[in-house]
């Protein structure tokens, strides 16, 4: 396995169901401050890739390595700790706490039992929970119960939670999914701010959405990588567009 | 004044006020000491309770198995209290003199390695914290590394507990047997059968427990006890927040066993005696009833279930000694569908929104009626300036007062969440 300087970088990876292979072989890099969108049609794999990064699920072979550091064989927590954040397909929040307990919470200190007996939310935290809430729009929503929040707001709060942890990669599992036009505008904006300085990888069918905020476009199919390249390339495409744009 | 007010609102200190002077000052006032001890005992199921609260209603994670912890506890205090009820001369009678009747029953014939350490008080009470914690802490580390949860978790405690009960009945002689471990007389040369050893005893035993709810209440406003909530909903979401959730679980777990351990210690000390009867699958499940019954999210409402079952039981139960079990299984079922949050769910939900409203509206009429009769004085105050003008300062300050007055927030009072 190479050492290189890619942010992520995915070798030789596959995990088969039962014999399926939902990922097959796949190599995937991504590079520092990328913003990269995966497309592909349903079951093609994509969300079984972040499932294996993250750690929900473990590989059958191959390797993942962030920052060249080998991640298969580490829990899922000690993932999250080395800068790699997951946002799940549903808006995953928790709904009876208030929007600044879910930033509050999940901000990187106090993690561990001990230390979450001990913690008191002082001022850095508190600071950082309003940068945050401001960068995710919900500034003047803090004392909200998160259960109350629309669709889209949820969405962007489960966003600001990875933010708390200031991940060095950022996962997002269709996230613009379920929103409004003007919800969409304002998450192309967000995702295009918060790629700065770190890695972005974003699941997303919305081919206007995908071409507004992508810097580089992976097509995935049948657990394999179809296409690569920039959203012009990809949509032209023979192949891409037999399996996944012609129909 | 206003500074301890405030710190009363405080989410949870109200309750443990009310329970603080129930059990510290009504009940000492009220009842004979027969009764008295009686609550204690119940008191001792408490801890078992409030236990539960922790690892159950914020947890999320069910356990059928808390007597074994209160068994573990209260078996390392009988342990103590017997050696020293087992000194030589008043076993003289014995085959071999000092060590405990049922060993010298068993043909024992010297004292086994492991009861040495409870010849000392000191390692004694650590055993009772120590012994309930580490068991909780193996079970659970087991489990919930391996993502065990939820029903099957339930069952494993409750195999424990079978497996607790067996080994204790089929060890007689070195654990007392079915018998249990009995005719505990002494603590340190004090007698604790005397009314007024019993009386100390409830105190200590109250005292301790509402310690447990204070640091309870502690630990529910920490961070710890809002991810235990978190987790119960979204566990993968705390999961990938970089938290061991696993290690989160086995925590609560093991704070709900030293509870229970402390309970079981002081039902030894009030009771006199313990026995495998308090360990096994039953008294486990019934622990969990009073804990539901009380509302399993609400470490007082926990007290007052247990409070409440038991005083039923030994009421039911001496009138329809065969009826309890049935009375008690339909409690729990009826609990559990009516009003899931149990008592203290059913005064947050009802009765302190329809108090709130009372209050507001009462106080709505009050601002209205010092409205009235504020307005009816600066009526009058003008009539005077007007018969009078040579005064034109006096009526103008009544009539700004009346008009200054700050309009009242109607149904502000209404606590937060309370519609939750």
């Amino acid at each position: 396995m190479s050492n290189t300087d890619f942010a992520l970088a995915v070798e030789d990876l596959t995990v088969s169901f039962d014999g399926f292979k939902a990922i097959d072989a796949l190599t995937l890099y991504i590079d520092r401050n990328e913003l990269r969108v995966i497309i592909g049609p349903n079951g093609a794999g994509k969300t079984t890739l972040l499932d294996l990064i993250c750690g929900k699920t473990k590989a059958s072979g191959g390797s993942i390595k962030f920052k060249n550091e080998e991640l298969t064989g580490l829990a899922e927590h000690t993932r999250v700790r080395k800068g790699i954040g997951r946002k799940f397909q549903t808006p995953s929040i928790y709904e009876n706490l208030s929007v600044f307990k879910n930033l509050e919470v999940s901000h990187p200190t106090g993690r561990s039992v001990l230390g979450s007996l001990f913690f008191r939310c002082g001022e850095d935290v508190s600071t950082r929970v309003q940068a945050v809430a401001a960068e995710i729009g919900l500034a003047d929503r803090l004392d909200t119960e998160a259960g109350l929040l629309s669709h889209g707001q949820k969405q962007w709060l489960e966003i600001g939670m990875l933010l708390m942890q200031e991940p060095e990669l950022l996962m997002l599992d269709e996230p613009i999914a379920g929103m409004s036009a003007r919800e969409r505008e304002l998450t192309a904006e967000l995702l295009q701010r918060i790629c700065k300085g770190r890695s972005v990888i974003v699941i997303e069918h919305d081919m206007a959405f995908v071409a507004q905020i992508a810097h580089k476009v992976t097509v995935m199919h049948q657990g394999r990588i179809l296409a690569e390249g920039s959203m012009e390339r990809v949509q032209n495409d023979p192949k891409v567009i037999d399996v996944y744009l012609g129909h | 004044m206003n500074a301890l007010m405030s710190r009363l609102r405080r989410p949870g200190l109200g309750g443990l006020l009310a329970l603080s002077i129930l059990l510290l000052l009504v009940f000492p006032a009220l009842l004979d000491s027969f009764r008295l001890n009686l609550v204690g005992k119940y008191l001792s199921y408490a801890f078992v309770a409030v236990g539960l609260v922790v690892v159950w209603g914020w947890g999320g994670i069910l356990s059928l198995g808390q007597g074994v912890f209160f068994g573990l506890g209260g078996y390392a205090m009988a342990m103590f209290l017997k050696l020293e009820a087992s000194d030589p001369v008043s076993t003289k009678i014995q085959s071999t003199p000092g060590i405990p009747d049922f060993m010298d029953w068993n043909q024992l014939t010297a004292l086994p390695l492991w009861w040495l350490p409870f010849k000392s008080l000191s390692l004694s009470l650590i055993a009772v914290l120590l012994v309930p914690t580490a068991l909780a802490f193996l079970v659970s580390y087991a489990m919930f590394k391996r993502r065990v949860g939820g029903v099957y978790f339930a069952i494993i405690t409750q195999a424990v507990a079978l497996i607790l009960t067996v080994l204790i009945i089929g060890q007689q002689g070195y654990t007392g047997g079915v018998n249990g471990i009995t005719d505990l007389k002494t603590l340190l040369g004090w007698d604790i059968r005397s009314d007024s050893a019993r009386l100390i005893l409830y105190y200590v035993c109250a005292l301790l427990l509402l310690a447990a709810i204070a640091a309870g209440l502690w630990v529910q406003h920490s961070k710890f006890g809002t991810l235990l909530l978190a987790m119960r909903d979204k566990e993968d979401r705390v999961r990938f927040s970089g938290y061991d959730v696993a290690m989160f679980k086995v925590a609560a777990f093991c704070m709900a066993a030293a509870l229970a351990g402390i309970g079981g210690a002081m039902f030894t000390l009030q009771v006199g005696f313990m026995s495998p009867s308090f360990v096994g699958i039953v008294p486990s499940i019934e622990m969990v009833i009073f804990a539901a019954v009380g509302g399993r999210a609400s470490l007082v409402g926990a007290v007052v279930g247990t409070l409440l079952v038991n005083a039923g039981k030994t009421l039911f139960s001496e009138t329809f000694p065969d009826l309890w079990l049935f009375l008690m299984a339909a409690l729990f079922i009826g609990v559990t569908m009516a009003f899931p949050d149990g008592l203290a769910g059913l005064v947050e939900r009802r009765i302190k929104p329809a108090w709130a409203v009372g209050r507001a509206r009462w106080q709505a009429r009050r601002v209205a009626a010092a409205q009235a009769a504020q307005a009816a004085q600066a009526a009058q105050a003008a009539a005077v300036a007007v018969t009078s003008p040579g005064v034109p300062c006096t009526h103008e300050t009544a009539a700004g007062t009346a008009v200054a007055l700050p309009p009242q927030p109607i149904g502000g009072e209404l606590p937060h969440g309370a519609t939750a």
